[in-house]
């Protein structure tokens, strides 16, 4: 139950999107968020469909893995669509009762919306499926770069992130573990009414802080014993360069953006 | 009244990238009353057994009996077996959660559904039972040292009063002394309160002194099943598997190969004294 957790999830496989640079792919999906929000029309939604689905054929991960991650958000879908189905003014009344009346332009709003929201799930998902979380963070902390001479402490945030998503796993694995120890102590964790089911939760959640904390004393130390002392003067061990694929890939991003903005205007 | 595992497999994360088939085809039987050690490498699947014995994985397939009865049968009562066969998980103190060592302790039998006179008697006897003494039953579990801390949650276990005890690495983190009061005292809680105990472990040593039977696993597969002294004869093999056997069978082992003792079996350093005197004792009279 727990395991079906997605976020930061790293899907290993040997693909052109996993190579890539991950300062090309953040812009990458950056880009395709903004193409979702400024596309119009038929034309525009084709567009973006077969970028995607070429996208998600190039970086060999199963469709099944980012289809998951719309598991938990069925509901907001289901109420956006419907949302927009019942409350967008339009000339062409399909169909009244009362008050409620569906139009033409709340169809087409409602199908764009669920296509935006599904998209935008699937296509992120790409990112973090075919990148690893420390890829991730070391691409955003050179994207950032520039921002240090406004005094945005760009290394710290960098290193916060990627300390946390290491850590996901580990502290899923370890509400795993005292779920397991407690059931065996005859913990309840799924009936009950509300508030008992809150109460039932104590046992869980005052060892996960405990050894959450314990573990943040234990890394700090050691990352002190290790003499670190913050970004200043840190170089990397394998540090970022774009390579001939990457700029290609600017190109075709830069070549998507312009391709949905004409499409606008037709 | 036992346990009968039969061909038991278990995949975790089946059907993707991550797939790993921890449990291969596991057939046992555990006697009641018994005192048994389940020993393995990292990652052998010790763990992941002892989590089917009481109900909380649930195999792939094959089929698992407590007391003749198929727990995977859908109206079979889990949390009832859980509490029959009690589970102590590897750091046990880290469970910890309540504000008093004995609200801690009382939290199974309450979740037994016995009243709190009657769980409160059962906590008292528990952490009699570990060896705590009175005055800190009161005191937050926080405080104490990382060998009581552990005695507590054992004791939590304790007192629902299983049947069946597994430990899954009682000893880890514990220093020499520390880790003989624990095994003592598990040795003595099988003997007193006559319930089956399953002591999990890495080290041979651990185990030797205390238990009657020993189950040797690697890679999800039962490697050797028998008495200390069956499994300990086969030390080479256990190397093999980056497992050794008690230095006091090698050391008989070399004792007979220079043809000083007649017998190698001995598993304990007790034992073998016994029979390094013996040896001794035979020649002076002659």
């Amino acid at each position: 139950m727990i395991r079906d957790i997605t976020i930061g999830q790293y899907y290993p496989a040997d693909s052109v999107i996993h190579r890539l640079d991950p300062r090309v792919k953040l812009m990458g999906a950056l880009l395709y968020m903004v193409s979702l929000f400024l596309f119009q029309g038929l034309a525009g939604l084709l567009l973006i469909t077969v970028f995607l689905a070429a996208c998600i054929g190039l970086s060999k991960v199963p469709l099944s893995y980012m289809v998951r991650g719309l598991r938990a958000i069925v509901a907001l879908l289901v109420f956006t669509s419907v949302f927009h189905l019942f409350l967008t003014p339009g000339e062409h009344v399909l169909f009244r009762f009362g008050i409620v009346s569906i139009t033409m332009e709340g169809v087409a709003n409602a199908v764009f919306m669920l296509f935006r929201l599904i998209y935008l799930i699937v296509g992120t998902s790409i990112m973090t499926l075919a990148t690893t979380p420390n890829a991730l963070t070391d691409g955003l902390e050179k994207a950032l770069r520039p921002l240090e001479k406004i005094r945005v402490p760009v290394h710290a945030i960098a290193m916060m992130m990627s300390i946390a998503l290491r850590f996901i796993p580990i502290l899923i694995e370890e509400v795993d573990l005292i779920m397991k120890a407690q059931m065996a102590r005859g913990a309840d964790f799924e009936n009950g009414s509300l508030i008992k089911r809150v109460k039932n939760m104590i046992p869980l959640l005052v060892p996960l802080f405990v050894s959450a904390f314990r573990r943040a004393d234990d890394l700090a130390m050691a990352m002190e014993a290790r003499c670190y002392v913050g970004g200043a003067g840190r170089t990397k061990m394998k540090p970022l360069r774009y390579a001939k694929r990457d700029y290609v890939a600017y190109l075709i991003l830069a070549a998507y953006l312009a391709g949905v903005i004409a499409l606008r205007a037709v | 009244m036992s346990i009968i595992l039969d061909k038991v497999d278990y995949v975790y994360s089946a059907d993707s990238a991550y797939e790993i088939r921890a449990l291969n085809k596991i057939s046992l039987t555990i006697e009641d009353g018994a005192f048994i050690g389940i020993i393995g490498h990292t990652g052998s699947g010790k763990s992941t057994l002892i989590q089917h014995l009481n109900g909380l994985l649930k195999a792939t397939s094959g089929g698992i009996y407590f007391n003749g009865r198929d727990i995977y049968e859908p109206d079979y009562d889990l949390s009832r077996l859980r509490m029959q066969v009690g589970l102590v998980f590897q750091y046990p103190e880290h469970q910890l959660f309540a504000t008093t060592v004995f609200d801690d302790v009382c939290f199974g039998p309450m979740n037994q559904g016995l009243d709190k006179n009657e769980a409160g008697l059962r906590a008292f006897e528990a952490l009699k039972n570990v060896g705590m003494a009175e005055e800190v039953y009161y005191q937050s579990p926080f405080h104490l040292s990382g060998g009581q801390k552990r005695r507590v949650a054992i004791a939590g276990v304790l007192a629902m009063k299983p049947e069946v005890l597994i430990l899954d690495e009682p000893t880890a983190g514990l220093d020499p002394k520390g880790r003989d009061e624990i095994l003592d005292l598990i040795a003595d809680m099988h003997q007193k309160l006559g319930i089956t105990v399953i002591l999990v472990s890495h080290s041979m040593e651990d185990v030797a002194k205390y238990v009657q039977r020993i189950i040797v696993m690697n890679d999800g597969s039962v490697l050797y099943d028998g008495t200390p002294k069956e499994v300990f004869s086969h030390y080479r093999e256990l190397e093999a598997v980056s497992l050794a056997a008690p230095q006091v069978t090698y050391l008989m082992h070399e004792l007979r190969a220079a043809g000083i003792v007649a017998d190698d079996g001995a598993t304990t350093v007790e034992e073998a004294k016994e029979s390094i005197l013996k040896a001794f004792g035979r020649k002076g009279s002659v």
